[in-house]
């Protein structure tokens, strides 16, 4: 692949990871457990979304075909998704919910926090500008787990499940192919094996914090970076997309 | 987690630097911290604030409607006590 492709590949990931976890969040809207935590999590979907905005623009300019952000939102078909698996995961109960956020959070903000030393200005300006936000994330997950994991009887035993259903979706956020190896290479891209050590720090001692096991490692689900989905993923899509594939070019 | 056994706290925002902590409303949080989370998220959205105080409605003294005669009607026959008289320079802000 050509530098500008795998840029593009490299800068959709991204993109695509806040986009489809900033709508699967966004689903809850109304539907929270209660008035606060519905409008934080609101607030966290919001967020995603706009990060994933700046990140589209800025893989369309890459692309230089003419796309904008919209087209990639709304017009890309599955496979053209890059997005890590554990993202497109439904949002089950509460702890379900939190379970996905913190092991995604705790990535995001470590991946962020490298990313503003990239060679690409605009990967840097982006970075810098999204990390307030995803240190508050970091924060206000790990705080639910421990929270939820050092509550009652009856959520230690719901997050404990959670962590367990979700763990296998991990592993992928750090196995690099050929795309993460080019854009390290240059200087571009991000350090995975250095992020994955700074994750495990912080999710054994959250877990710890929490009366929580740590799930042991074992398979792990990938393919959503390279654009294989789960079945999830289709119902994501069709929700985000049937607007515009109904009316095309609609606008309001 | 029953929703029920959540405490109630009351928030107060500092809109800027120099004014002063005005109450903003209230939330229902099981401890500080989380308190002070659900603060920033339903109440300072929009930038209302630099600042957040949150603490437990039950601490909190208040007067008893009951007692507003006694209290505060007294008060309105005391007109001398507001200043007046007084020009008070633009520098000075707020009052």
């Amino acid at each position: 692949m050509e530098n500008k492709e795998v840029l593009f590949d490299y800068v959709l990931r991204i993109a695509d990871n806040a986009l489809i976890l900033g709508h699967r969040v966004s689903e809850l809207c109304g539907h929270g457990p209660s008035l606060e935590t519905d409008i934080g999590l609101t607030n966290i979907a919001l967020d995603l979304v706009g990060h994933a905005r700046v990140l589209l623009q800025y893989a369309a300019d890459v692309e230089g075909k003419g796309r904008t952000d919209d087209d990639l939102a709304f017009l890309r078909d599955i496979r053209e998704f890059k997005n890590v698996l554990l993202v497109e995961q439904p949002n089950g109960n509460f702890a379900n919910t939190i379970a996905r956020q913190f092991l995604f959070d705790t990535f995001n903000y470590h991946f962020f926090a490298a990313l503003t030393n990239s060679k690409d200005e605009n990967l840097v300006a982006i970075a810098k500008k999204s990390i307030k936000e995803v240190t508050y994330h970091y924060r206000y997950s790990a705080e639910w787990v421990i929270r939820l994991g050092d509550g009652t009887e009856e959520s230690h035993e719901k997050m404990q499940s959670a962590l367990n259903e979700i763990w296998d979706y991990a592993g992928e956020m750090f196995v690099a192919d050929e795309v993460d190896k080019q854009m390290l290479a240059e200087g571009i891209g991000v350090d995975l094996n250095a992020i994955k050590a700074l994750w495990e720090e912080r999710v054994t001692a959250i877990l710890k914090e929490a009366t929580l096991d740590k799930p042991e490692d074992g398979w792990i689900q990938k393919g959503g970076k390279q654009g294989k989905h789960t079945e999830q993923m289709g119902f994501v899509l069709a929700e985000i997309q049937w607007m515009q594939r109904a009316y095309p070019g609609m606008e309001w | 987690m029953s929703k029920k056994d959540w405490p109630l706290w009351e928030v107060f925002i500092r809109s800027k630097a120099g004014l002063h902590h005005k109450h903003a409303g209230s939330l229902h949080a099981t401890d500080e911290e989380m308190a002070m989370e659900n603060a920033r998220d339903v109440y300072t959205r929009r930038q209302e604030g630099i600042s957040i105080w949150v603490v437990e409605s039950k601490n909190i003294t208040a007067s008893v409607p009951d007692d507003g005669d006694m209290l505060f009607d007294a008060a309105k026959t005391k007109p001398y006590r507001h200043p007046t008289f007084y020009d008070i320079p633009d520098e000075i802000g707020h009052m």
